[in-house]
Order: structure tokens, then sequence, then C-alpha cells
């Protein structure tokens, strides 16, 4: 497993030297918007003139230094106080030392609920008018691996379904990833603990990420998501499942507010059958590991070069 | 210099009712597009036809065709400057003229499919972060811009010196037209490099694309010129020797039979042994479960094309002034087809998990196409104004502002 140490971390500040004039200028817009909350007038639908200014001229997230990533997450914070009338709690946690992601699903205990697609719309505050899902589970005719043949949209009053098996998809974190490269704004990245993830305050919309992932992995805000005050997780990460605008890429992040804090993905906890296995490669004593040890696994069109860091396996 | 571009901006404004008019009527379409594009900027891109599934429509469709469209203004320069032939050189800037329209218009028709055009500025070097030379959009990006700049630039130089009664120095622009030959050829490859370089869309990830990209393009280009020339002709007076359409035919003949020898051999690869990578272009040709919203475009698309080629083959038939424009209409049309919504589309369908969802565009993505198309005439329109006006001396440095129309 190759590791990526090109460092996701903005908040490092080392890069004084490409400090520019707009960037200053944004920052004290920025200051100045955190300072003066007082002076948000109405007139401006909820955002100040200097907020919108903070919001344009706001920085890529590895070029913002520690104190400017904080003023970024009050900023969220308070636009999403505004938006939905919900405190939540925006944050950056770093990637943890010594720790690359992996997933391993077990198509042999699958039975088709997609218990983890609603956990995972919960979760990551997914619109819930839009329908965006981040994982997709496939219903496949047994003895074969056709994704063609597959039915998406399967609804019959029971699962399992004879003669049918399930096949669950969502971003496969590769390790080479496509997406990551297509991007012409470096708006996509892998972090430094293997999860392929978006700044959602830099992606321009352009889309080129979703032609080249193999994996359909990828979602576009057509709209701006719709949530229900009621059903938002107010415990958000920058990089993960805080409040996003409309016209940005969106993916699954491996649940980056949960994981990076040792707490298991929603899919992995939502699912009643034990398929979902999530955890550390760099650990030789993970659950993950053994699966890979001692299981038959494969992984999804293996033969693109995209070194998914998701397996499948069967008992 | 200040005196030169008021000059052109002044013969640009003047001209007769039937000019004005044709202004006003393309200002007109621009309006209302620009109004739709505001608001699709308002309600996001929800109001296309686009979906996750097919994440590309229209927009990159038109944006793919009409960078070939400005690519093969090389095809007049090459003659022009390199071998010298004097009835080309009378026309070369009109085909700069249009290089210049169309790149305009690709780049607008990507602005367009931006879900968030107010960030465009992340993608300047220095105050944002080009992902250069990894990702093959910054690579368009870079040879778009060139290639505006150049067209631009050798123009300028040239219809300048002749607004002073002065001879353009070859030596001096000779390397920036060589520059701009090859420059050419590149931003169709790297448009067609930013599709194929897909390996996850068998549809696109083939090496034949950007052969078939030049090819198709020196096939459709020609033919808007020629027809372009034919209008200027007829409209303006100007003086465009037959030698030049003639010229351009043959490399239409030529190309569209290269055309249409590519899109054989992509026929017989993929069906010969049908499998799972030629799915798409099952969809294309036969539709794929009960769906074929593509299928008589494309066989339009396909019958067109072979026409235009049989018409550009037989030599009676292409030096006939009439069939010679019907040919090239065919083939402005089927390659549009072919180049545009043929070529995007079933890249996403099947979408890599096997899917089946269709698209067709939205009256607000006709209607902003439709703006665009409108101000790449304009463009072209005033370009090719200011250009004939200088290149025939009626505007010039010394008694300049004589106001004669056109």
């Amino acid at each position: 497993m190759k590791k990526n140490d090109s460092g996701a971390n903005g908040a490092s500040g080392h890069d004084t030297a490409r400090r520019n004039f707009f960037r200053k200028l944004g920052r004290a817009a920025m200051a100045v918007g955190v300072t003066a909350p007082s002076m948000a007038a109405p007139a401006w639908a909820g955002a100040t003139f200097l907020e919108a200014f903070g919001d344009f001229f706001q920085q890529h997230y590895k070029k913002m230094s520690r104190e400017e990533i904080e003023q970024v997450l009050e900023r969220i914070e308070r636009k999403a106080r505004e938006r939905h009338g919900v405190d939540i709690n925006c944050e950056n946690t770093p990637p943890k030392k010594n720790a690359v992601f992996g997933y391993a699903l077990n198509i042999s205990k699958c039975q088709g609920y997609r218990d983890c697609v609603h956990a995972c719309v919960e979760e990551n505050n997914l619109g819930r008018d839009s329908q965006v899902e981040y994982i997709r589970v496939l219903e496949m005719d047994q003895g074969s691996t056709n994704l063609e043949e597959s039915d998406h949209y399967y609804d019959p009053e029971t699962v399992p379904t004879d003669g049918k098996y399930y096949m669950p998809v969502q971003c496969m974190q590769c390790d080479n990833p496509p997406c990551v490269k297509a991007c012409p704004v470096e708006a996509t990245w892998m972090e430094p603990d293997g999860i392929v993830v978006v700044d959602y305050d830099w992606c321009i919309g352009c889309r080129y990420c979703m032609s080249a992932c193999p994996y359909s992995a990828r979602h576009f805000n057509w709209t701006e998501p719709e949530i229900p005050a009621e059903k938002i997780n107010p415990d958000t990460h920058y990089l993960g499942n805080r409040p996003r605008p409309k016209g940005v890429v969106e993916k699954c992040h491996f649940c980056i507010q949960r994981t990076r804090k040792d707490k298991q993905p929603a899919c992995m906890e939502a699912c009643p059958t034990g398929a979902r296995i999530f955890g550390n490669l760099l650990d030789p004593d993970s659950e993950i590991r053994y699966i890979l040890a001692n299981k038959n696994v494969f992984r999804l069109k293996e033969e693109l070069g995209t070194e998914p860091k998701f397996w499948y396996f069967t008992d | 210099m200040i005196r030169f571009i008021f000059a052109g901006m002044r013969e640009a404004a003047r001209g007769s009712v039937r000019y004005r008019t044709w202004i006003l009527g393309l200002l007109l379409v621009i309006g209302y597009g620009l109004i739709r594009y505001i608001g699709q900027v308002r309600n996001g891109l929800v109001v296309t036809g686009m979906s996750d599934q097919v994440s590309w429509g229209f927009y990159i469709a038109n944006f793919a065709f009409l960078v070939g469209i400005a690519a093969a203004a090389v095809l007049l320069v090459i003659p022009a400057y390199a071998f010298h032939r004097k009835d080309v050189k009378e026309v070369v800037l009109l085909g700069e003229a249009m290089a210049v329209a169309a790149v305009t218009m690709a780049m607008m028709f990507v602005m367009a499919d931006l879900g968030r055009p107010d960030r465009i500025w992340h993608m300047i070097p220095v105050i944002g972060r080009f992902n250069f030379p990894t990702s093959l959009l910054a690579w368009d990006v870079v040879v778009l811009s060139g290639y505006l700049a150049l067209n631009l630039c050798i123009p300028f130089y040239i219809l300048y010196q002749r607004w002073h009664g002065r001879e353009p120095n070859l030596k001096l622009y000779f390397p920036f037209v060589v520059l701009a030959m090859f420059w050419a050829i590149s931003i169709h490859t790297v448009t067609a490099f930013l599709f194929s370089a897909n390996s996850g869309r068998a549809f696109w990830h083939t090496s034949l694309l950007a052969p078939r990209f030049i090819a198709s393009a020196f096939a459709s280009g020609p033919a808007l010129i020629i027809i372009s020339l034919q209008i200027l002709r007829k409209v303006t007076g100007y003086p465009i020797k037959q030698s030049v359409i003639d010229m351009l035919a043959i490399i239409m003949m030529i190309s569209m039979q290269i055309t249409v020898f590519f899109i054989i051999a992509e026929l017989f690869t993929d069906f010969y042994n049908e499998g799972t990578h030629a799915a798409s272009i099952h969809y294309l040709f036969f539709g794929l479960q009960g769906l074929h919203g593509l299928r008589n475009w494309i066989w339009a698309s396909v019958v067109m094309n072979v026409i235009a080629m049989i018409i550009l083959t037989i030599n009676p038939l292409r030096k006939n002034g009439r069939m010679l424009n019907v040919a090239a209409v065919l083939a402005i049309l089927g390659i549009w087809i072919e180049k545009g919504m043929g070529l995007v589309i079933p890249g996403y369908i099947p979408t890599p998990l096997g899917e089946v969802f269709e698209y067709s565009p939205s009256s607000t993505e006709l209607a902003v196409t439709l703006g665009i198309w409108a101000f790449g005439l304009l463009v072209f329109t005033l370009l090719a104004k200011i250009a004939i006006a200088i290149d025939t001396g009626r505007v010039k440095a010394s008694g300049d502002g004589v106001p004669k129309t056109a």
C-alpha cells in the first residue's frame, strides 16, 4: 500500500511563500466577518457582504493556515445555523499516524436490506430531495458478475430474492484514483490515511472526476441539497459530512468524521448481517488484515489499475 | 495602436441596414441565452437534463465539435503561410477569425457547464491551484487559451501593418505561424485525450479517438469555411477565388473518406465479437433495454456523412457549386451529431455500474447553446468585417474616418 505523504495538512501553514494579494484580501474579509457578526443584515439573505467576500476568496484547504481553517470552520457552523437553524459542530480532525483505511465486504452475508444505504444518508447529511446515495446495492443474478445485468432499483416485498445475490458498491477509495488525476484544480485528493476527499469550497463543478470514476461513486449537487432541520447530523468534518453547497461534487469518505475518531463508519454499524468489515490496513492484527490473508477476495474492475482499498470476499 | 483599435471598432459599428438588423438579431438571441443562463446559475444545473448518470451533455457535445472547427482553420494557415499560396493568403484572416470565434464558443460552453462558474479563478496558476500537467482538463485550458492568443495576435499584427499601409514582416510573424500550425493539431488531440483518458469508459477509451477527431474536424471545418466564404463573397463582395474553395473541397473529400473509414473500423471492432465493451455503441446505434434516444440521430448522421462523401468523391459532383454546398451542409450536420451528442452521451450509457439512464437536453440547455452560437456568429461577423475593411484598404491610418457603408 502506497502511503501518500504529500499531506493534506492544510493546517501546517508551511507555505507562507505562496501568500498573495487575494488570499490576504480574503483573510481580512473573513476576520472582519468573524469579529463583527452583528453586522449581518437580513437584506443580504442572511449573509453579509463580508461573509460572501470571505466565501469567495477562501483558499484551498491545503493552503490555509491553522487559524484560517478555524475561521472557516466557524463560518460553516454559523452558516448552518442561518440556513437550517441548527447548531452543528464542524471539525478538522487530522489523519491518524500509521493508519490507512480499507474495507472488506462479505457478499455471502449481504442480504440486500439496504440498511447501510439509509444509515449513510442520515450520517452524511445527504440531500433528501435530491436522493443522492453514496452506496448503491446491486441485485445480481446468481452465476454472473455482469454489472449490466444487475438491478439497481430492486424493490420486492422481502429480500433476499431467490436466485439473486447482492453487491453493495460505493467509493473504492482507490490508491491510484483516476478522479484525483482528472480534477483541474486539485479540489480532490487522497489523504494520508488513504481516504479520497473533496474540498467542497474549492470544487468548480466541472464534473470531469465523475467521468473518470469507473465506479459511479461521485455525485453532483445539481441543486441546493435540502435536509429537514431535525434530520441534520450535527457532528461534521470539513472534508466529510458538513453541509454542501450546490454545484459541487461529493462522494463517500469512509465517514471521515467518525473513523478518524476510532468509530466505525455508519454503513458498517448499520449492517445487521455483519457483512461489512472496516479497518486499518497497516495494523497487522486488524480484522481486515485477517480477511485479506485468509479469505478469497476480489476487487471490482481491478484490471483498470485503480487499486481499490475496498475488497469483496465470500465465506 | 489605440487609434487602430478605435478604427476597427468604428468599422464594426457602422454598416448597412441589413448588417445592423443581423447584428441586432444576434444580440437578441444572445440576450435570451444570457437570461436563461442566469436562471441556470441561480437554480443550479438541475435545470439541465444532466444527471449523476449522464454527467456531461449538450454543452460538452458542442464544445467537442467546436474545438474541431477551430483546429480546422490551420487548413488555410498552412497553404497560406507555408506554401505561400496567394489565393489562400487573401482569405486566411477569415479562417483565423473563424478559429477565434470557435475557440471562444468552446470556452463558453465549458463555462456554461460549470457548477461553480464563480470559482473559475481557482484555475489560475499561483493564486489558484492548477492541476497541470496531470489533469487533461487543465491541458485543454492551456491549449485553448494559447490557441486563442495566437489566432488573435497574428491577424492583429498583420492588420495593424496593413492599416498603416505597410507590408507585414514575414520573418517576424512566421515563427508564430508555425507554432499555430502545431498548436491547432494539439487542441483537438488534447480534447480527444480528455475523453480517451477515461479507462473506465470503454466507448471513449480507444486510441482511434484522437485520429477520428482530427479527421472529422478536417471535414467539418472546411465545410463551414466553404459555406462562410460564399456567404461573405455574396454579402460583402470581397473577392474570394474559386481555387480556394476547390482546395478546401479536396481536403474535405479526403477527410470525409478517412472519417467514414474510421467509423467502419470502430463498428467492426466492437460488433464482430460483441462484448460488454460494446454496450455503449450498441446503445448508440440500436438502443439498450428498449431505450434508444440517439439511434435515429446517429443513423441520420451516418447517412449524411456517406452522402457527403459520395458527392465529394465524384469529381463532377464536387465541382458543381450547388452539390458541393449540399455536401458541406451534410458534413457539418453529420459530424456535429457524430462528434457531439453521438460521442459524449454514449460514454455514460450504460453507467460503469451497468445502469441505462437516458439524457436529452432541456430547454435551458438549448437556449443557452443557441445564445453561445449567436455570440460566436457575432464574433465572426465583427472580426470578418474589420479584417475585410482593412485588407481592402477601405479603412486605413491616413484618411480614416470617412464613413462608407459596406
